[in-house]
């Protein structure tokens, strides 16, 4: 049977008791992006951009410009060029095109087109108020969509993933190489940019799937053979790494579990996001928390999904959320462990059916592992089921609650009932007062 | 109904009053508590005694040029209905009243025959003798052939309830005036289409004519004419005229369109059902086009090639002649359509006068809650316009008046008053309602349950002495200004001095007629005295009019004696009351100009000083006092009780009809008894008729009362199936066969809240996998259970969204759903209950959700059950208010907590969306365990 854990009906801790169902894509939503406190836009395979009020599902605006499907997207918002505030959104598209639209009248701003590849990343470097595209090149851009300058061509791939490193430091994912580059001013005009690679780092023994800046002094990539490498922002090396997520002997609060079902898929990191803590990793089927001062393993649930999760995101409350293919979204807390360290009994019993018969590395590591450090463990406290089909990405929005999009082309913003009954009451009130009904006549 | 006239008829105030007396009484803890007036021996049904037709019926007549006065059809059309009645008799009797001697012909200093489009005039009759009262609908059609070119035909509704005709003749009125405009419709194009024909004969017969004088003169060169020849030059000349003569009548009649619009209360007949093109071309032609080019319209283009035939020069003699029929004088197509009209009429008025009125009340009522009534109401009803607004030259009175009351602050008992003489029989409807299981044929039951004040019986007895004295009388009773004079006797009984303009014109314009020949016509139109002089001389009185006299006092001796009745028992109120009714006298025909304006005295109310505010969104009294009552102190229970949650009365009621029910278990059966049957029950309840769709929807009301009585009476676990569909869970009626499935989702669909004011959220048969969006959607789904793969993911989808929805298994009769402990359903689904007619149950359905609604406003719309008081106030506090306001105040446990919320947020939904954009569907759930009900 199953060895996810499940939940049941009963949610006390859930808060999502209102569900919205926003219709509009006609296929797999992949991307949602937020705009501002109450916006997001979110796009997908069919290539069409749409601008959503978070608070009342209300459907903005629907851009259309693309011909092919989203490859990628990245708010651009400036509030220093002007008075007000311009809400700007980056998109590419398998097309080879990137267009910025206005968040605000829903125009298309601008198409760049001169792409030799298709754009695979966009990240704004919101300090030097320039933006970069990523494919089988990377390309420098302003704001007025100038082509600051470019790399040579690096790889027929493409670039995965791109992050800001400080010092105008730019980290690329490049297969499985991470590539560091930097930005300098040019020495003839003021505006000209140069871009030049600084370090290429091979430590990854495959694709680099995930890549995060943790602070300004670390960031985090992860590969899809399971490999997780801890980085200095400053000088490019190694500060630990972490390749055993499958290997069961590493985590002692977990039973071990025979390898033999492990494929490369279940073990590749699909998606990392982090505190100032600690490092959250979506491996396959199951989440990780990797501390990065213990430099290790603190908790972790082999199997939180059915299938593979997508996408994962830390809540400012311990609460983590996670997004899978089995088209579910989890919500898990961290707990600290109450047993006594003598005990090594697993976390949550759940992870005790299914996992019965132990091997001679698990009893040797979980009596290596026998120290007394502080001990957490996830637990579930909610699932959301909506999507028929996997949960490409979500977007937490605090208070207003949470979007999901999936392959079902749907998008669901999921909220708080209780808040959402007292909002409703409040606008009742006021427009009665409106009305002038509150008169007594 | 117990009161249906059909039922009633054979009540013989002897038999009742032998039977009443000659029983040993029984011994007082046994008896059945009577109602007030029923020592006296009080039969309200004493009055139609002499009646001899079984029910309601309505009859065409027509005086012929030839034969007299005689009935052509009866609606419904069936011998049975009229009984020993003799049409014939009744129909010389109405006809005779047709004083409008329409003047049709050469008139003095015109060259050609004019057509006189004559009004239709509306009278009341009563004969005694036979028992029946009527409302007469006189109108003319034209005929070509007939003399005058016109036959004057009327329409009646006949009853053997005077109080019936008296009270509901404005809609009778209303309804009778649509009808009649559809039938002269199709007689104006029937007409026309005479008319060209005849011109065609005419044109042909000229040319034959002049044909074959031209071979005479060719013929005969003698140079003289022969007498012949002058003879065929005379016809020649004949034709000629008529020919002109014939065309000025076309144009004529094709001009009435035109000349109506000018006058402001004419409104043009127009089909509400779907009309094929041609019709429909036409119609538009006659409301439209006409207006823009009267002179040359191709009004009736649509004629079918006719072959013209020669016109003998002598026609045949008068009564010789076969007159056209009906049918014939009109478009067949106006005709059916008239017909329709005429039989929807008939199912509407049929019922007891308390039942219209009770569904007048109700619907009055409802409508004035604009805030809740979305919620379990129809939306077909809530789509309907007030029929004032299409008849203004007629508006109703008592309608008018119930809204008017409504919207004053009293509440129900009021409105009750200001129907007069039937404030006793409306105070007893919830067990009428339940009655209705009864065969009332029973003349104890009806005698125990109903009454009437001994006054109104009085005053019954003598006016039907009173004619009977008169003979071969016949009495008309009242017309259209009746109804005033009724309101102004009223506020002159109970208030010395009211001497406001208005009234004084009412009784300038109610001028009466006392005829010779005993025919007695109380008074006319009110209309008629209110339109210019110059648009009434196209009514030529036949009759003198001579001022009121004591007669006037008598009829309406009866309705001051009441209301004087009332004032004892209300004390002051009656008297506001009553100068609303002089108002509303004094409006009629007029825009009601208080209409929505509030009493004064309601402004100055001092906020209570602990804070709490009192939010009446509606200028309802009630809803308003209810709020103070709940707010003022948490502590005035009474307050609550007394206003809004009426408990002890529900009981009452419920232990009240079942009672009734067990005693005449044996009498009753769905199946016999006459009233019971499926049409006779439509009708009761049968809208205007000017929304078909309402019939449909009551016989739908029917079968899901009937259904759903069976699923309570079937499932143990009917109650928790029932709280997911008020607490906003979806619920999935799963099952093999699609006709098992849709009757449960039918039965259960009575349940249902709507989320808006359209159709409700229920999908009676779906094949297909289900998702989160249905949910969202729909509220009651019923699923088919398949075998094949695609089943597979059907239930693979119930099993993943589980959390969402209740599976009510059909074929294995299970039920997987949350627990229910509260007390709500058990009252609204008690599977012990005694009713056993599905209009019955739906009602007390109805009524108990009504309760409900008006739980879920107060929740709503207390300001401080939702939002601080203060600023600083705690969230937790404001929740502890509310949950304290839930189970204290409004008494709710547990799930019915839940209940109230749901219907709160559908309503706060409701309330706060904006009217351009649609209301978003949300889906609320909770996390709740489900547990699985078997049988």
């Amino acid at each position: 049977k199953s060895s996810v854990q499940t939940i049941g009906e009963e949610q006390i801790q859930n808060p999502y008791t209102e569900l919205l169902v926003l219709k509009g894509h006609q296929d797999i939503v992949r991307f949602l992006v937020q705009i501002d406190d109450y916006r997001f836009a979110s796009a997908g395979d069919d290539g069409i951009i749409f601008l959503w009020n978070a608070q009342t599902g209300e459907k903005l605006f629907e851009l259309y410009g693309h011909t092919h499907k989203i490859t990628a997207i990245a708010p651009f918002s400036s509030s220093d060029t002007s008075e007000e505030q311009t809400h700007l959104i980056l998109t590419a598209s398998a097309d080879r095109t990137v267009i910025v639209w206005d968040c605000t009248s829903g125009r298309q701003v601008q198409k760049v087109s001169c792409f030799h590849s298709t754009v695979k990343c966009l990240t704004v470097l919101q300090r030097l108020d320039v933006w970069l595209s990523g494919g089988s090149d990377l390309c420098v851009w302003n704001r007025k969509l100038d082509l600051l300058c470019k790399t040579s061509h690096l790889t027929d791939a493409g670039i995965s993933a791109l992050v800001e490193l400080p010092r105008n430091c730019v980290a690329a994912a490049v297969g499985k190489e991470l590539i560091i580059f930097r930005l300098m001013t040019s020495n003839d005009g003021s505006e000209g940019w140069n871009i030049l690679e600084v370090k290429r780092l091979v430590d990854h023994q495959d694709n680099i799937l995930s890549l995060v800046s943790v602070n300004d002094l670390t960031f985090v990539t992860g590969s899809h053979v399971g490999e997780l490498i801890v980085w200095d922002a400053l000088d490019w090396t190694k500060q630990a790494s972490e390749c055993n997520f499958w290997d069961s002997s590493v985590h002692p609060d977990v039973q071990p579990e025979i390898k033999l079902s492990q494929s490369r898929n279940e073990t590749s990191v699909q998606h990392l996001t982090s505190d100032e803590e600690c490092v959250f990793a979506a491996v396959g089927k199951g989440i990780y928390v990797y501390n990065l001062q213990m430099r290790r393993v603190i908790a972790c649930q082999r199997t939180a999904h059915d299938s593979s999760v997508l996408h994962i995101e830390k809540l400012p409350n311990r609460q983590l959320i996670s997004c899978s293919e089995d088209g579910s979204v989890r919500i898990w807390e961290l707990r600290e462990k109450q047993q006594l360290p003598a005990e090594p009994v697993p976390t949550g019993f759940f992870n005790m059916w299914g996992f019965g018969r132990a091997n001679r590395q698990a009893s040797q590591a979980a009596k290596k592992m026998q120290e007394n450090t502080p001990m957490y463990f996830l637990e579930l406290v909610g699932d959301l089921i909506g999507h028929s089909s996997a949960v490409q990405m979500f977007l937490y929005f605090g208070e207003l609650g949470l979007a999901t999009c999936s392959a079902d082309h749907l998008i669901i913003l999921w909220k708080d009932g209780e808040r959402e009954s007292r909002l409703r009451s409040l606008t009742l009130f006021q427009k009665l007062a409106q009305n002038g009904d509150l008169q007594i006549r | 109904m117990i009161s249906a006239p059909d039922v009633v008829a054979f009540t013989r105030e002897e038999e009742l009053e032998d039977e009443l007396y000659s029983e040993p009484p029984l011994p007082e803890e046994y008896s059945v508590p009577l109602f007030p007036f029923a020592s006296h021996g009080a039969n309200p049904w004493a009055k139609v005694a002499s009646s001899k037709f079984t029910r309601d019926f309505i009859l065409i007549s027509e005086f012929s040029e030839q034969v007299g006065p005689q009935p052509l059809l009866t609606i419904p059309d069936d011998t049975k209905v009229s009984g020993t009645f003799d049409l014939n008799y009744f129909s010389l009797r109405i006809m005779s009243v047709d004083y409008q001697a329409s003047f049709v012909g050469h008139p003095p200093g015109s060259a050609y025959p004019k057509l006189n489009f004559v009004e239709d005039s509306k009278v009341v009759l009563g004969d005694s003798k036979e028992g029946a009262f009527a409302y007469v609908h006189h109108l003319t059609l034209y005929d070509l052939e007939a003399r005058g070119f016109v036959r004057p035909f009327c329409m009646a509704y006949i009853s053997a309830d005077e109080h019936k005709i008296m009270q509901q003749f404005q809609e009778l009125s209303a309804e009778f005036s649509k009808a009649s405009e559809c039938l002269k419709t199709g007689n104006r194009k029937a007409f026309a289409n005479e008319l060209e024909k005849k011109l065609k004969d005419l044109d042909y017969t000229r040319t034959v004519l002049h044909n074959e004088t031209e071979i005479q003169k060719k013929a005969n060169d003698k140079g003289y004419y022969t007498t012949q020849a002058i003879e065929k030059a005379n016809e020649l000349a004949s034709v000629e005229k008529s020919i002109i003569e014939h065309q000025d009548l076309l144009k004529q009649i094709r001009s009435y369109p035109y000349r109506k619009l000018k006058e402001s209360d004419f409104h043009p007949y127009e089909p509400e059902r779907a009309l094929d093109q041609a019709n429909a071309a036409c119609d538009q032609d006659l409301t439209t086009s006409d207006l823009a080019e009267p002179g040359e319209t191709h009004l009736y283009a649509h004629v079918p090639s006719y072959t013209p035939k020669l016109i003998k020069a002598k026609s045949a003699k008068c009564f010789d002649k076969k007159l056209k029929t009906l049918e014939e004088l009109c478009d067949i197509y106006f005709f059916t359509q008239t017909l329709d009209q005429l039989q929807q009429i008939e199912r509407t008025f049929r019922g007891d006068m308390c039942y219209l009125l009770t569904d007048q009340i109700s619907r009055a009522l409802l409508k004035q809650q604009s805030v809740t009534n979305f919620l379990f109401e129809d939306a077909s009803f809530l789509d309907e316009k007030p029929p004032e607004k299409q008849y203004r030259g007629c508006q109703g009175l008592s309608q008018d008046a119930i809204d008017r009351k409504c919207l004053e602050e009293f509440p129900a008992p009021k409105v009750i008053i200001s129907l007069g003489s039937y404030k006793s029989s409306v105070e007893c409807v919830p067990i009428k309602m339940e009655q209705e299981i009864e065969d009332s044929q029973e003349p104890k039951m009806t005698e125990s349950i109903t009454f009437e004040h001994q006054e109104n019986l009085d005053y019954l007895d003598a006016d039907i002495k009173g004619s009977i004295s008169s003979g071969e009388s016949i009495e008309v009773l009242g017309t259209e200004k009746s109804a005033s004079g009724l309101t102004k006797s009223e506020s002159q009984a109970s208030l010395p001095i009211s001497p406001s303009p208005q009234v004084v014109r009412s009784k300038v314009g109610s001028r009466r007629t006392v005829s010779e020949d005993s025919i007695e016509v109380l008074s006319t139109c009110p209309s008629e005295s209110l339109i210019p002089e110059d648009f009434k001389a196209s009514y030529p009185s036949a009759i003198n009019e001579e001022p009121y006299v004591d007669d006037e006092e008598g009829g309406l001796h009866f309705a001051s004696k009441l209301n004087l009745d009332n004032t004892d028992e209300q004390g002051d109120i009656s008297k506001q009351e009553n100068l609303v009714q002089v108002d509303s006298a004094c409006c009629i025909g007029k825009e009601s100009p208080n209409f929505l304006e509030p009493l004064p005295d309601l402004g100055q109310k001092p906020c209570d000083e602990d804070g709490v505010v009192r939010i009446p969104p509606q200028p309802y009294r009630q809803a308003e006092q209810g709020l103070r009552g709940s707010f003022g102190g948490f502590p005035s229970r009474d307050g609550i009780s007394g206003g809004l949650l009426p408990y002890e009365l529900d009981s009452r009621y419920l232990t009240g009809s079942r009672e009734v029910s067990k005693s005449s278990l044996d009498e009753c059966s769905d199946s016999t008894s006459y009233i019971s049957s499926a049409a006779s029950t439509c009708s009761d309840r049968t809208p205007s008729p000017a929304h078909p769709a309402c019939q449909e929807s009551e016989r739908h009301k029917k079968k899901a009362g009937q259904n759903a009585l069976r699923f309570i009476r079937q499932y143990p676990f009917a109650h928790p199936a029932i709280y997911s569909l008020l607490s906003g869970r979806t619920l999935i009626v799963l099952g093999e066969e699609e006709a098992i499935v849709k009757k449960l989702v039918t039965a259960l669909s009575i349940f249902v809240p709507n989320c808006g004011i359209y159709a409700k959220p229920v999908k009676h048969w779906v094949t297909s996998p289900l998702h989160v969006v249905d949910f969202q959607k729909w509220k009651l789904i019923g699923l088919q259970r398949m075998v094949s793969p695609a089943g597979v993911n059907v239930l693979h989808a119930l099993s993943r969204y589980s959390r969402y929805v209740s599976i009510l298994d059909a074929d294995s009769k299970t039920l997987r759903c949350p627990l229910y402990k509260g007390t709500l359903v058990s009252r609204l689904a008690d599977h012990r209950t005694q009713i056993k007619r599905g209009s019955t149950y739906y009602m007390h359905v109805q009524s108990i959700l009504t309760q409900l609604c008006s739980k879920a406003f107060l929740f709503t719309f207390c300001h401080h059950l939702h939002l601080p008081i203060s600023e600083r106030e705690p969230e937790e506090s404001v929740v502890n208010r509310r949950m304290n306001f839930l189970k204290l105040q409004l008494g709710l446990a547990n799930e019915d907590i839940k209940i109230v919320q749901h219907l709160a947020e559908l309503l706060k939904m409701q309330y706060i969306q904006e009217p351009g954009q649609g209301v978003n569907p949300l889906l609320r759930f909770d996390y709740v365990p489900s547990f699985l009900y078997k049988i």
